[in-house]
């Protein structure tokens, strides 16, 4: 299904409309890059992802350096039909100013790719810490996008001077 | 993530179906392109493509090459977590990129349960709350219910139960003084709980432990932050307090021999973990558990019918004995935290081997204590009834044998053990009821 609700290309929205797993690239203090596979939500505007608190290596990265990229690149994390790569660069921000619960605004999004978020919401008190979390809200500005993953061919380029403003 | 040497990243790597490589644009933004690849392990390089030039850093150095897989569980969630990070410098050569890695990281929860990586990162998680002046929270309820170890109260019902049943067989039962026996017990118990975990923390042994259980390695909510030194410190002193208190209004009421039973069950509990005794570090933890939560109950509920019972003591015998293994097998997985710390247990002293065979061993002379007793004449036949739980006994220790280094594969057990205590108490009380009606 093709979506035409956001500011990214609709061949893009659909990937991230069900990537269980993208890999978020940050750059550390030596200007190294560094990847994390995380799970991405998309609203229209934002892409979102969230990390627990005993994993926050990154967000100390992403505050001392906002830039980032997330790509889609595995059939199986990201089952989509036609089945497709893309690699989206942006600004993000860290969102902590309420690690309980603030993220949890974001459930509708991570539930519909993730019903199962629930079940583990409710048992929170089992490990509390992995669900005190910070938001990592990113502003899309470029994007390259691979029709059928092909990564022999140029990727297709995309700006978007105006994303996420 | 655990640090990996080139070679061992490089032959990791090799298993998984695409590589994505990243690199710092000349804007400042990551980058990444996904390949076909291959793996050299001896040389420590990895080749990827065939690859669009265009899609290649201009300057291959710098580079971070991932290899991820994940198998999606429908309404379950994940599993076969696992990522390897390898970084170094490359050379483009056609449509082709050649790295040679200099360093490496990952995670594979084959290796590291996610438990244990989530354990392993609660100092990041309190260097971060520090840095953001934020603090975990959690309801006032679910910390009690962490704190104390509310579920582990079974292990006083049960035998408070069984001296009640003993006394309404001999015709000697008042739900009043056994209901205020009951809250005086869980409240030592909950104590206790909390004692343990403030000398466990001060030891260093809950910090030292990453394999922590719902069973075993104390709350943790000192170490997640989630409760201060201070209020466990008072909600300890609160329930021994409100012990003391019943106790001894008790002993005034019911006769002064349960003074003596009292001061016994509260000296054995803060004997169990608290300096200078601590009789959990010198191995003596499994002997003082059967002690308390057996004998010491059930005739702190018997005597409240004004009178001693040695068949009340006898009726205690097996469920001290499973309750002892409750700590006993618990122990097992802490352990490594436990050694660290010089808390010396049965556990830490003996090998698996003979972990097992003393598991075994204890669980034969429970239920052989149960069968002895309507043949000796000191319980009744309807006691037999708890021997249906013997095959649960045995599944335990199945389970031990196969999971003694996997503390999350033990957990299973470690349920059915408690369990294991839990039915077989209650067949005992339901025993005692039949034959009393």
């Amino acid at each position: 299904m093709t979506s035409l609700r956001g500011i990214l290309p609709a061949p893009v929205e659909d990937l991230l409309d069900v990537a269980l797993v993208g890999e978020l690239t940050v750059v550390d203090a030596s200007g190294r890059p560094v990847t994390y596979p995380l799970i991405p939500l998309y609203d229209g505007r934002h892409i979102f992802m969230t990390s627990a608190v005993l994993f926050s290596r990154k967000l100390r990265h992403i505050k001392a350096n906002p830039k980032v990229s997330v790509s889609l690149t595995d059939p199986v994390g990201v089952p989509a039909t036609p089945f497709a790569r893309a690699t989206i660069q942006g600004d993000a921000r860290v969102v902590e100013d309420d690690l309980h619960s603030g993220w949890e605004a974001l459930l509708p999004l991570w539930r519909a790719k993730e019903p199962v978020i629930d079940t583990f919401v409710k048992k929170r008190f089992g490990i509390p810490l992995f669900f005190e979390r910070s938001i990592i809200e990113i502003a899309p500005r470029r994007v390259l996008y691979w029709p059928g993953g092909d990564t022999t061919a140029p990727p297709q380029v995309f700006t978007l001077e105006e994303a996420g403003r | 993530m655990t640090t990996l040497t080139p070679t061992e990243a490089v032959r990791r790597a090799a298993g998984f179906s695409h590589v994505v490589v990243s690199f710092v644009d000349p804007d400042g933004y990551p980058t990444s392109v996904a390949a076909e690849f291959t793996t050299d392990p001896t040389a420590s390089t990895i080749t990827v493509g065939p690859v669009d030039a265009s899609a290649l850093p201009r300057t291959p150095s710098n580079l971070c090459l991932t290899v991820s897989h994940i198998r999606p569980q429908p309404g379950v969630g994940y599993d076969e977590r696992r990522y390897v990070n390898l970084w170094g410098d490359g050379r483009i050569e056609g449509d082709t990129l050649t790295v040679t890695v200099e360093q490496a990281s990952g995670w594979d929860e084959a290796d590291v349960p996610f438990f244990e990586y989530a354990e392993r990162g609660v100092p990041i998680a309190q260097k971060y709350f520090d840095d953001v002046g934020s603090k975990p929270r959690l309801s006032r309820w679910w910390k009690f219910f962490l704190a104390t170890r509310l579920p582990f109260l079974t292990a006083t019902v049960v035998p408070i139960a069984l001296g009640g049943a003993v006394a309404a067989y001999d015709g000697a039962f008042a739900w009043g003084w056994w209901i205020l026996a009951l809250v005086a017990g869980c409240a030592v118990h909950l104590g206790l709980n909390i004692a343990n975990d403030l000398f466990d923390d001060a030891s260093g042994a809950d910090a030292a432990n990453t394999t922590p259980t719902p069973f075993s390695g104390g709350s943790r909510v000192m170490q997640y932050g989630l409760v201060s030194r201070r209020a466990m410190v008072g909600a300890c002193t609160g329930l021994y307090g409100l012990a003391i208190v019943i106790g001894l209004g008790l002993a005034a009421a019911r006769g002064w021999d349960l003074l003596a039973i009292g001061v016994a069950g509260v000296a054995l509990s803060l004997a169990y973990t608290a300096p200078p005794f601590r009789l959990v570090h010198r191995g003596l933890g499994e002997p003082v558990t059967a002690l308390g939560f057996g004998p010491v109950m059930a005739l702190g509920a018997y005597v409240c019918a004004q009178a001693w019972s040695w068949d009340a003591v006898y009726a205690s015998l097996p469920v001290a004995i499973l309750i002892a293994l409750v700590l006993y097998v618990n122990q097992i997985p802490d352990r490594l935290g436990d050694a660290a710390s010089g808390k010396r247990t049965l556990i830490v002293r003996w090998s698996a081997q003979r972990v097992e065979r003393a598991y075994a061993a204890a669980t034969i002379l429970a239920f052989a204590l149960i069968a002895l007793g309507p043949v000796l004449g000191i319980t009744p036949w309807w006691t037999l009834l708890a021997l249906v739980t013997a095959p649960m006994a045995r599944s335990v220790h199945r389970g031990i044998q196969a999971n003694y280094e996997q503390p999350y594969a033990l957990m299973p057990a470690m349920q059915t053990n408690i369990g294991l205590h839990l039915f077989t108490g209650l067949l005992l009380v339901a025993g005692y009821v039949v034959a009393t009606l």
